[in-house]
This record gives C-alpha cells, structure tokens and sequence, in this order.
C-alpha cells in the first residue's frame, strides 16, 4: 500500500467523511486518494481559514471532517482555530506539508517553517512530526486522540518523510 | 429598513429553519428576537458564516440558511466559488448588504460603492442569485425554502444598529443544542 493510501484509510478507518485542501505538491497523492475514495467528500477550498469553516460545518452537520493543507498557511488560519475551532470544541485534524525542512530547495520556504512549530505550541496544539515513513503507523492513534479531545490536531510531514528516506 | 428590521421580518420564515448566523450584532440581533436551538451564533471568526453553512448543507438533508454580511463575504470572498462549485441545493446563502460594517460602526465597505455582490456571485458560477429589497426578503426567502434549489439572496438594506445585548449563553451549548436538533431532524 502506498504512503498516500495509507494516510487515507486510516481517516476513512477513523470516519473521516469530509475533507477540504488546498494544493501542495507534497501532499498530491494524499489529496488525489481522497478525491477518489468513495466515502470521502472532497471539496477543496480556496483558502485555509475557509476550509476551516467548511471542516466545522461539516462536524456539526455529523461528519467528521479534516484539513490538508501547506504550513504556509498556518498564519492565516490563527484567528479560524481560536476563535472557531478551538472555542467551540471542534475536532480537526490537520495534515500539514512542512515546507523548509532537510530538503527544501525554496529559501522562502524555510522562513515560515521556524514559526510553524511555534506557532502550534503558542496555540497550544497538539503537534505530532512525521519525519521517517514509519512514523506514519501513528496517524491512527492521532486521529482517535483527536476525536477524544475535540481539539485541532496538527501533524506536520516534512519532506524526508515523502521522499521515503 | 436596517438589518435588523430585516431580521425581524425574515423570523417568521426561518424560525423553525437551520440558520447560521454571522458574528457580531446580527447574531446578537437574531438571539433577542428569537433565540431557537437550530440557530448557531458565531462569536468570533469574521466572515466565515457561509463556509460553515456550506459544510453543514454538504454533510446531512436538512436545509441550512447562512446569514452574512457584505463585510463579512468580503473578507472571505473565496467562499463564493467554493459555493458555486459544489451544489448543495439545501443551502441558502443570505447576504444582508447595507453596504457597512455594521458591528464595527459603520463603515463603509466596497459592496456599498461599485462592488456588486450579486455579480460577484454569478460570476462565481452561483446559479440562482438573487437580489432583492429589503422589505421583499422575507418573501424571497420562503420561495427559496420552497424551490429546493441553491439560492445567494443579496437582500440590499440601510444601515443602521439597534442597541442589543451580548450573546453570553455558552458557546459548546450552542454548538451542543445545535447539532442535537439536527441529528433529531434528520433521525
């Protein structure tokens, strides 16, 4: 099984029903097993903060839901995870490409990766680091902890981990 | 009419719907005129009322009312392809456009100059869009219940604010009693 299927099934095994991402080249795979699972609703979105609307929504319409997204835009989504997703309880799995890590041949990239892991720690979430493909047989345990917590839930995948090495 | 009088006249129609209702004076407006489990206040996070609206539609039968704001659909103005492009015909989108930001004091925004809402929309690829008076929402709102079809209301008012009090009621009760009247109306 593929890393990217891999990911999938474990959020359709955790009733992931819905989910919205925004375009990255790290997470292509991820997100084209998700357009194309059967018991998955895809719907992109256009920023992240939107999509956390969409995520929310969908929780409170009964399916669990979960965001796919670039730690870019982790900024942009500040005010959406305090104000919506954290204050109202709301359970949200982010799977993050962690742009700017060993790898990156994009020098802007690696100015927002020295906010990312700081910036989820100043919002007091929960941060798991997916840095060596065997650090993925984790996701299941993270998404029930997840759903158990009703908390946003941050799982940043550098490129290491999707080169294999 | 300001928004609020539009609230007022829209109760009948949408008190037994499911509304989503935008941060700031409309919710608090729409808590004081008729506070219903199936109403979700948002607190904070401007301008999502219509994302989270979508979701909701997409997700489960019954039919969703999101209530925002020229403002606020300014500031996520990417909401509106999104809508356009994933048909949820039970949802409504309901912009109130007194061209202000009405919780912040009244301050124009660019919906009460040349920016038209309502072409926005369409060019979005919304379908059914609607423009209307103020005193016409309501009508325009019960036929968008009944045609079944996604419908963006642009409901053109004055500006204005009526004093109102906060919203205080526990935001995991609202959100609690909110999906537990869904769950019930789709059981």
């Amino acid at each position: 099984m593929s890393i990217h299927s891999q990911i999938v099934t474990d959020m359709v095994n955790n009733n992931i029903e819905f989910i919205t991402t925004v375009p990255c080249k790290q997470l292509g795979g991820v997100i084209e097993e998700a357009e194309n699972h059967n018991s998955i609703m895809h719907v992109p979105c256009n920023k992240e903060d939107e999509g956390m609307g969409l995520c929310a929504g969908a929780f409170m319409g009964g399916k669990r839901s979960a965001i796919i997204m670039q730690n870019t835009a982790l900024g942009v989504t500040l005010n959406s995870l305090a104000t919506l997703i954290q204050f109202y309880h709301i359970p949200l799995p982010m799977l993050i490409s962690y742009r700017g890590e060993l790898g990156e041949p994009v020098a802007c990239q690696v100015e927002m990766a020295l906010h990312t892991k700081a910036l989820l720690n100043q919002m007091l979430i929960p941060t798991y680091h997916f840095h060596k493909r065997e650090d993925a047989a984790e996701l299941d345990k993270i998404l029930k902890y997840t759903f158990m917590c009703n908390k946003p839930v941050a799982i940043l995948t550098d490129a290491t981990f999707w080169k294999g090495e | 009419m300001i928004r609020s009088d539009v609230l007022k006249s829209l109760i009948p129609v949408i008190s037994d719907q499911f509304v989503v209702c935008n941060i700031g004076l409309p919710s608090q407006e729409l808590h004081m005129l008729d506070d219903q489990p199936t109403n979700f206040y948002m607190l904070g996070t401007m301008g999502l009322s219509s994302s989270i609206g979508l979701g909701l539609a997409l997700s489960q039968k019954q039919t969703i009312i999101a209530i925002d704001g020229d403002g606020s659909v300014l500031t996520n103005l990417g909401t509106l392809p999104t809508i356009g492009n994933n048909q949820a015909d039970n949802f409504i989108l309901l912009i109130i456009d007194n061209g202000s930001y009405g919780s912040t004091g009244d301050q124009p925004t660019y919906a009460g100059k040349k920016t038209s809402l309502t072409k926005v929309a369409e060019a979005c690829g919304c379908d059914n869009v609607i423009e209307c008076k103020a005193e016409d929402t309501a009508q325009v709102m019960k036929d968008a219940i009944a045609s079944k079809k996604m419908t963006v209301i642009v409901c053109k008012c004055e500006s204005g604010n009526i004093p109102v009090p906060n919203i205080t009621m526990d935001q995991v009760v609202i959100r609690d009693r909110f999906m537990k009247a869904l769950e019930a109306a789709n059981a």
